[in-house]
């Protein structure tokens, strides 16, 4: 562990080495050259996106695959696949807080980050998605000359309030989590940009009792109404699809289909973060194999409920007696996007199934290649979902078969890279593991002992 | 030269320390006090008698207000401000309001809470005279300090100093106003 201000041994406490650790991630002045690397590969990556995005401005969203039937491609796609990122975050600082899982407390902060920084991606799709984006505020209920107001029985505009809420939201929820650790990172810099940068952010924390008591309780706030929150976000980005009549979006099945899915992938994504993030940052004894283990527990639950979802699509569209239903899922498995379904099938409902053993759930490499292969299949999900109902609908004639081009794809990859360099400079420049937490957790163990 | 002092502060290495001098503290009749640690450490809130914080009333007067406002917001539009007839279907359309309301309480109950939490907890104060003391640096690393302001009517420069020294602490350090 190459930490720059190694603790001195009379003073090494278990407080002070674990304060000394975290925070020398942020303080250490070289940079490791992996760091470099991946964030320069990311960065390339967000480039291609503001490229795209420009070019996307100065055209228009013709530039994309979509076109009548298809009007809802990649970005829609993309926008249902990053929010139900974000969600795993706040289910593990969150609910997990609720329940007393006292394991989440190394795995938590950056979780947020992660949720905060999916969110952005998904903001940023659906008005890239507007064809006008510069009138996105025409969503929002503001004075204007013509007395208008939005439809609030419309979908779209829950959907303005519930992920602007969610953003907002998860960024406080992370900034109040933050100050403490931010006070400590304040107390250890040694440069002065850094002290005025870090004591600006601290807030003037002071760590007093009655400060703690009302910190706590705030927090203990915030967890409770992120939980539902979380829920709501997901089932109402459901809603857009189910208020729609296309088969197979119109069900009552969406919303809690939606949330799982959204778990299900989210989880996959704090996997596909913390193995490598503690492989290179030597964090073994913070980020254990025991939540690495649970956090697999977690997604084979959440496999499996999908799973669950799946068959009661088929079965419903059986039931329903509705030959609109029927061919659509007859046409999602065997029609011109069947590979796709297939794919979807496989990773999120029979590749997970490894999970069951615990030889798989206690092997880094195993995990993070199940992740990643969760991650790819729910998007092929949201793919699916978006894409295989508007190609066919009711009519034959109006049949159409959505192709992306290359703006769809750098847009997409663009997007993951954005969200890597993201996630790289919040690796680089603030804690990356909750200070205070770990200490308080070091310290009720030592009580116990 | 003497300045003014602000307290007295006794500094311990362990949070079990920091809560029994606390509890020896609040027992001897000082209410002044502040105990300043790393992390929150369990019973100190008992220990310095601390009174329930409001906090969860704000967050619930906060949720309230957005609520409130989130559904009068539609109502007024839908129903009195901007009525649009879709098929003779009613305009007061409750459930349909649900989820912006529902959004508007969760949003404005967690700004409450955390506007509430800085404003009660005095922040951001990037000036406190705690920060004077030295040590107080290593506070956030591994230091459990406890301040007995000299307002306390109880306070004695020399006697607190001394029932300080009687806690068994590290040092007891002069803070400076």
């Amino acid at each position: 562990m190459a930490a720059d201000q190694p603790a001195s041994p009379q003073t090494s406490t278990p407080y002070a080495r674990i304060d000394d650790r975290i925070s020398s991630f942020v303080l250490r002045r070289s940079t490791p050259r992996g760091w470099l690397i991946g964030f320069g590969i990311a960065f390339m990556l967000s480039l291609g996106l503001f490229g795209a995005i420009a070019y996307l401005f100065y055209t228009g969203v013709g530039i994309w695959g979509i076109n009548i039937p298809v009007g809802w491609g990649f970005a829609i796609t993309n926008f249902v696949w990053w929010v139900g990122i974000g969600h795993a975050g706040t289910l593990i600082s969150a609910i997990l807080l609720l329940f007393r899982q006292h394991w989440r407390t190394s795995i938590n902060r950056f979780a947020e980050a992660m949720t905060l920084f999916a969110v952005a991606m998904a903001g940023l799709f659906p008005i890239l998605h507007l064809g006008r984006p510069q009138y996105f505020y025409w969503l929002m209920p503001y004075p204007n000359t013509e007395s208008m107001w939005p439809q609030f029985r419309s979908p779209l505009v829950w959907d303005l309030f519930a992920v602007l809420t969610y953003a907002l939201v998860s960024l406080i929820f992370w900034f109040v989590g933050l100050v403490p650790d931010l006070a400590a990172v304040r107390d250890r810099a040694k440069s002065r940009f850094a002290q005025i940068v870090f004591g600006f952010l601290a807030l003037g924390w002071r760590g007093s009792a009655r400060h703690w008591q009302r910190y706590h309780q705030v927090y203990f706030w915030l967890a409770a109404l992120a939980t539902p929150l979380v829920i709501s976000v997901h089932s109402i980005v459901a809603l857009d699809f189910a208020y729609g009549i296309i088969p197979g979006w119109h069900g009552t099945l969406m919303p809690p289909y939606f949330v799982i899915g959204a778990l299900l992938s989210g989880l996959a994504m704090v996997l596909t973060i913390a193995i490598p993030l503690r492989k290179f940052y030597h964090l073994e004894d913070l980020i254990t194999d025991r939540h690495l283990d649970n956090i697999a527990k977690f997604i084979l639950a959440m496999s499996l409920l999908i799973t669950l979802s799946y068959a009661t699509e088929i079965f419903m569209a059986w039931y329903s007696g509705n030959q609109f239903e029927e061919f659509l899922v007859q046409n999602r498995a065997l029609g011109p996007y069947a590979p796709l379904y297939w794919l979807m099938i496989s990773c999120n409902a029979i590749m997970p199934l490894a999970l069951i053993f615990k030889r798989v759930r206690q092997r880094p490499l195993f995990l993070f290649i199940i992740a990643l292969l969760v991650n790819v299949g729910m998007w092929t999900e949201r793919f699916v979902i978006v894409v295989v109902s508007l190609s066919a609908d009711f009519l034959p004639s109006s049949w159409g078969i959505f192709v992306p081009t290359v703006w769809d794809i750098v847009m997409l990859f663009g997007s993951v890279g954005l969200f890597a360099a993201l996630i790289f400079l919040f690796i680089r420049f603030l804690p990356v593991i909750s200070i205070s937490e770990v200490q308080e957790e070091a310290a009720q163990s030592a009580e116990g002992a | 030269m003497i300045m003014p002092l602000y307290g007295l502060m006794a500094e311990f290495t362990n949070p079990a320390d920091l809560l029994q001098a606390a509890q020896k503290t609040s027992a001897a009749g000082y209410r002044k006090v502040d105990a300043f640690s790393p992390f929150a450490i369990d019973g100190m809130e008992d220990a310095l008698s601390l009174h329930s914080s409001k906090i969860s009333y704000i967050v619930l007067g906060g949720a309230l207000v957005g609520m409130l406002s989130g559904f009068g917001m539609q109502y007024f539009s839908a129903v009195i401000n901007y009525p649009v007839n879709v098929g003779g279907r009613p305009l007061d359309s409750l459930p349909a309001f649900v989820p912006i309301s529902f959004e508007m309480a969760v949003l404005f109950g967690a700004f409450a809470g955390v506007v509430g939490m800085l404003i009660l907890n005095g922040l951001p104060m990037p000036y406190h005279p705690v920060f004077n003391v030295p040590e107080f640096k290593e506070m956030t690393r591994d230091r459990f300090f406890l301040c007995i302001e000299a307002r306390d009517p109880k306070f004695d420069a020399d006697m607190t100093r001394q029932f300080l020294n009687s806690l068994r602490p590290e040092r007891v350090a002069d803070v400076e106003a």
